[in-house]
């Protein structure tokens, strides 16, 4: 694998080797020396056009313990600001001798073109309304250490803004692949028009679907999707599809709870469900970290590489 | 002034299709017959002699935007593509809405390799507002107003615009059918390709809601207009039931729209981002059955150069569009001649004559007959070729094609009796 | 990922090393793969009980009894045969030796050389400082898993002694590196693979056996899958 840039790169075997590997990269993270030299030497630059703290500090940290060097490159104090082509400021980058790139951009497809330009491999950190490959992988690396290898038969709802959500994109396939079903729950209006080629059946109405699920992955409103008109107010929306107490009181005891963070409290989910026992939360977070370390091993070194 | 024979070709233009020889003197055609002689000759032997074609529709980025194409560049690419007239689009910098900006585009295609007319805006600062001084501009022989770029968007302007037109003789109101506020942010086609891409869409229904309610303000208002690149098959279904109750509408269709779908864009390359955007199969056959059944009367390219740089961006974030001049004829050829959806008759008209008549140009279109200025294209339909983006005349390489292999290729073209290419070499 | 339990080929827990990633070695990328022939059986279940045996019976000779050893095996074959050193120190000396799991692929020197993907997650179930950790491994060949194992057991602690046991040393060192507990000394071509079958490893019975690439001509000559009437035993 040169890239990681879709989910729909990998098949189910490609995810599960992935998820396998992770689990390795999990004991590391738990070390009290939590390192290994595995990619000693290997030159690994984050390239943000968007700002995100926490997925920016995932990656870093992932390809620290990696041993690798990590340049973080600041988009705003760049001559990107100066109107250089993304074309210009990648070729550039990697002529100072460069391994990979993890990106994060604003536009659908930026890392696609990337990859294309460099020879450097290109890691999607969330492009635009596209995917975000890694989260969907660490979401499943949660899921397998709580429900088991597969998602067979799995019932899983992703609720919220599917149609501007890069992870939904990327979420729905991971989980399908796997063997769930995946449902999307949305107005209308927060839909893409048509899910044909999604592997999902869709649902407007929370209340309906709630009591047969095994998971709920709820999705960040943005609240500017307001002024769109994508739905009249923060509090209509939180009636009819936040997960409220009384909502997740009537879940199936053994249902699970995801979000990829950051959460509006209150909104899309309750501060208490948030922090109740049937959220996987924090662990999402926390496998982040080992779920990129497969990554970058798998594209720097398991591979047999390219340098 | 010496005789240029052109021999050996099989003429065509709108009284049909013979076997002739075309004699030109002093810029016009002055027998058209067999085994003819001259000073000069030409070779057409297994092409097609024809009215040079003209394009209603071209961006030709002077002024303001002269890295992307010039007067100059553009017209050569159009010559090279069998064009013996275009139309330049107004969005330029600053806009051709203004006779200063207007005499300036027209001087300097005086010496270009194509004749090149200039359109003019609908309204000031193509900003939708308030009506550009169209009076002076149909003065300096502007034929075409249009806002394109952007579509004008508030029905009372349209109305306005269409009734004042109808005081200019030979006027047509020329609209980009696109509602701003259903495209807002959108850059491709609103359908299960963007649903899978994550790219914002751009509905179907934005083009035919400014259709449907631009042909109700044409009928009330009685005026001219045209639709530019018609694109989905409810538009086009839209034009075909204006026409049968009688508007005065006619429509065009771009080689892309009839040639390449929405699945381009699963490259993320924006060489395939254009407004309206590539479309679905079924809206490519509808513009194909609108072609064949007239309700779409002409082809325009809508070439819209971009330097090189513009493209090298993420696709929501570069410009839109894609050039089509020196493309244009061959695809035309594999895609709607071949095939079988136009007859090569009916082929020519939707890229001569009736552009030509649209545009208002007397000049252009044919016949090839005595008496004709002598603006012809020398079309070779067997002539295999591959585009290549450095080797095109434009001064932009955003072709869709690159690679690709075309059947058919412009051989000679004539302006005004001089051959301004050669060989499929622009001489000027 | 999954280590792969079938026969011809590189084994990828370092036993072997890929023709390409051996210095000198066949090419293995792009040229036909060779076929393998089985040169000799070397040792049989009852053979490697006896070997497991004496091993056991050193390691406790050598460290006075078996109370500060840790058995850390190297995955996947080592695993095995520290849990049968375990046992068989436990049944004559009545204790419990603790062992420990080592995964050294995020260690190895030949990562981005070729695929290098982890066995199993490393588990060692005590402190390893102050301890005498006892590295286990079937093969003994290049010593780089070794080095690597070294490197990997210095981030769990500081033992006061690392030994290395192995049931095979077939030779062909590339680092300063020595067996303290040898099973067996054999004598190999650098192309040559020793095959370890181990019951819990590869569900079958236990023995080891030496295999080369076929030279041309070479009588008996067949892929390695089957390996059908031992080419050993025609040879006069």
């Amino acid at each position: 694998m040169k890239h990681l840039l879709s989910v729909g790169d990998l098949d189910r075997t490609g995810i599960e080797q992935l998820l396998e590997l992770a689990t390795s990269f999990r004991e590391v993270t738990r070390r009290e020396i939590p390192k290994v030299p595995a990619l000693r030497g290997k030159v690994v630059v984050s390239l943000f056009y968007e700002d995100s703290t926490r997925t920016r500090i995932s990656f870093e940290t992932a390809a620290k313990r990696l041993s690798c060097d990590v340049m973080g490159f600041s988009v705003a104090s760049s001559s990107v600001t100066k109107g250089e082509s993304l074309r210009d400021t990648v070729q550039t980058i990697e002529a100072m001798g460069i391994d990979a790139v993890v990106m994060r951009h604003s536009a659908a497809g930026a890392p696609h073109r990337v990859a294309e330009w460099i020879d450097a491999s290109v890691v999607n950190a969330g492009d635009g309304c596209h995917e975000h490959p890694t989260q969907a992988l660490l979401d499943l690396l949660t899921l397998r250490h709580r429900i088991g290898p597969g998602l067979d038969g799995a019932r899983i709802a992703i609720v919220g803004d599917i149609l501007h959500s890069r992870v939904a994109r990327s979420g729905a396939h991971a989980f399908a692949a796997l063997g769930a079903d995946v449902t999307l729950v949305a107005p209308p209006t927060m839909l893409p028009s048509t899910v044909a080629g999604w592997p999902v059946t869709v649902s407007h109405d929370l209340d309906a679907v709630l009591g047969d699920l095994d998971v709920v992955y709820l999705l960040r409103i943005q609240r500017e999707r307001q002024r769109e008109t994508r739905f009249p107010s923060l509090r209509e929306y939180t009636a009819r599809y936040g997960l409220t107490v009384e909502r997740a009181a009537r879940l199936r005891p053994e249902a699970l709870i995801m979000h990829p963070g950051p959460m509006n409290r209150g909104v899309e989910i309750a501060a208490e469900v948030a922090e109740g026992p049937a959220s996987l939360i924090t662990e999402q977070v926390a496998n982040g970290v080992a779920m990129r370390m497969a990554v970058l091993y798998e594209l720097l070194g398991a591979g047999g590489g390219h340098g | 002034m010496a005789d240029l024979v052109i021999r050996g070709g099989r003429v065509l233009d709108p009284g049909g299709e013979r076997t002739a020889d075309v004699r030109v003197h002093d810029g016009v055609v002055v027998e058209v017959g067999e085994h003819l002689t001259g000073d000069t000759t030409l070779d057409a032997s297994g092409c097609l002699v024809a009215p040079g074609l003209v394009d209603v529709h071209v961006h030709l980025r002077e002024p303001g935007m002269e890295d992307a194409e010039t007067v100059e560049t553009g017209a050569r690419a159009a010559a090279l593509g069998g064009y013996t007239a275009v139309v330049a689009m107004p969005n330029t910098t600053p806009p051709l809405d203004d006779p200063t900006v207007v005499a300036a585009v027209l001087a300097a295609g005086a010496r270009a390799a194509c004749e090149v007319v200039s359109s003019g805006t609908i309204t000031r600062g193509r900003a939708g507002e308030e009506l550009a001084p169209m009076g002076e501009l149909h003065a300096l022989g502007v034929r075409m107003f249009t806002d394109d770029g952007d579509c004008v968007a508030d029905a009372g302007v349209m109305r306005r615009a269409l009734e004042y037109a109808r005081a200019l003789p030979g006027a047509v109101i020329s609209q980009h059918a696109e509602d701003p506020d259903l495209v807002a942010g959108g850059a491709m086609h609103e359908g299960e390709w963007s649903s899978r891409l994550g790219i914002p869409g751009r509905p179907a229904m934005a083009e035919e809601v400014v259709v449907a309610r631009d042909v109700i303000l044409a009928r009330a208002t009685g005026a001219r207009l045209h639709f530019q690149h018609i694109s989905t098959a409810g538009a086009v279904e839209l034009v075909r039931a204006a026409k049968a109750a009688g508007a005065r509408v006619t429509a065009e269709a771009c080689p892309h729209h009839f040639t390449l779908t929405d699945a381009c864009c699963a490259t993320f390359d924006p060489v395939f981002k254009v407004n309206p955007p590539l479309r679905t199969d079924a809206d490519l056959a509808a513009i194909k059955a609108g072609l064949a059944d007239g309700t779409i009367d002409v082809i325009a390219t809508d070439h819209a150069p971009h330097p090189t740089e513009a493209k090298e961006r993420p696709f929501e974030e570069a410009p839109s569009g894609m050039l089509g001049l020196e493309t244009a004829l061959a695809l035309v050829w594999e895609e709607l001649v071949r095939p079988g959806v136009l007859t090569p008759l009916a082929a020519f008209a939707a890229c001569s004559w009736k552009p030509a008549a649209i545009a208002g140009l007397a000049d252009h279109g044919g016949p090839v007959a005595p008496g004709a200025v002598a603006n012809l294209c020398v079309f070779d339909p067997e002539h295999r070729w591959e585009v290549a983006p450095e080797r095109l005349a434009s001064k932009a390489r955003n072709t869709p094609f690159a690679g690709r292999t075309l059947t058919g290729k412009v051989r000679h073209t004539l302006l005004r009796g001089d051959v301004v290419v050669r060989d499929g070499e622009a001489q000027r | 990922m999954v280590p792969p339990t079938g026969s011809a080929g590189p084994d990828p827990d370092g036993t072997t090393l890929p023709a390409a990633a051996v210095p000198g070695g066949r090419s293995a990328s792009g040229a036909v793969p060779p076929v393998w022939v089985r040169r000799a059986r070397l040792l049989d279940a009852d053979a490697l009980r006896r070997v497991h045996t004496r091993i056991a019976h050193e390691i406790v000779e050598r460290n006075q009894g078996a109370e500060a050893v840790v058995l850390v095996g190297l995955y996947t074959r080592g695993v095995a045969v520290a849990r049968r050193l375990a046992d068989a120190i436990g049944a004559f000396e009545g204790v419990t030796v603790p062992v420990g799991a080592l995964d050294v692929a995020f260690y190895r020197d030949d990562i981005a050389l070729r695929p290098v993907q982890p066995l199993g997650p490393t588990e060692v179930p005590v402190d390893v400082t102050g301890r005498v950790v006892v590295l286990v491994d079937d093969v003994l060949f290049t010593g780089r898993t070794v080095r690597a194992a070294l490197d990997a057991l210095t981030e769990l602690g500081r033992p006061r002694a690392v030994q290395l046991a192995v049931l095979i040393d077939r030779g062909h060192r590339e680092l300063p590196i020595r067996a303290d507990f040898v099973g067996k000394n054999l004598p190999t071509h650098e192309d040559d693979d020793v095959r370890v079958r181990l019951a819990e490893t590869d569900g079958t019975d236990d023995g080891i056996e030496l295999w080369s690439p076929a030279a041309l001509g070479d009588p008996g000559a067949d892929p390695g899958a089957d390996p059908g009437p031992d080419p050993d035993e025609a040879r006069p």
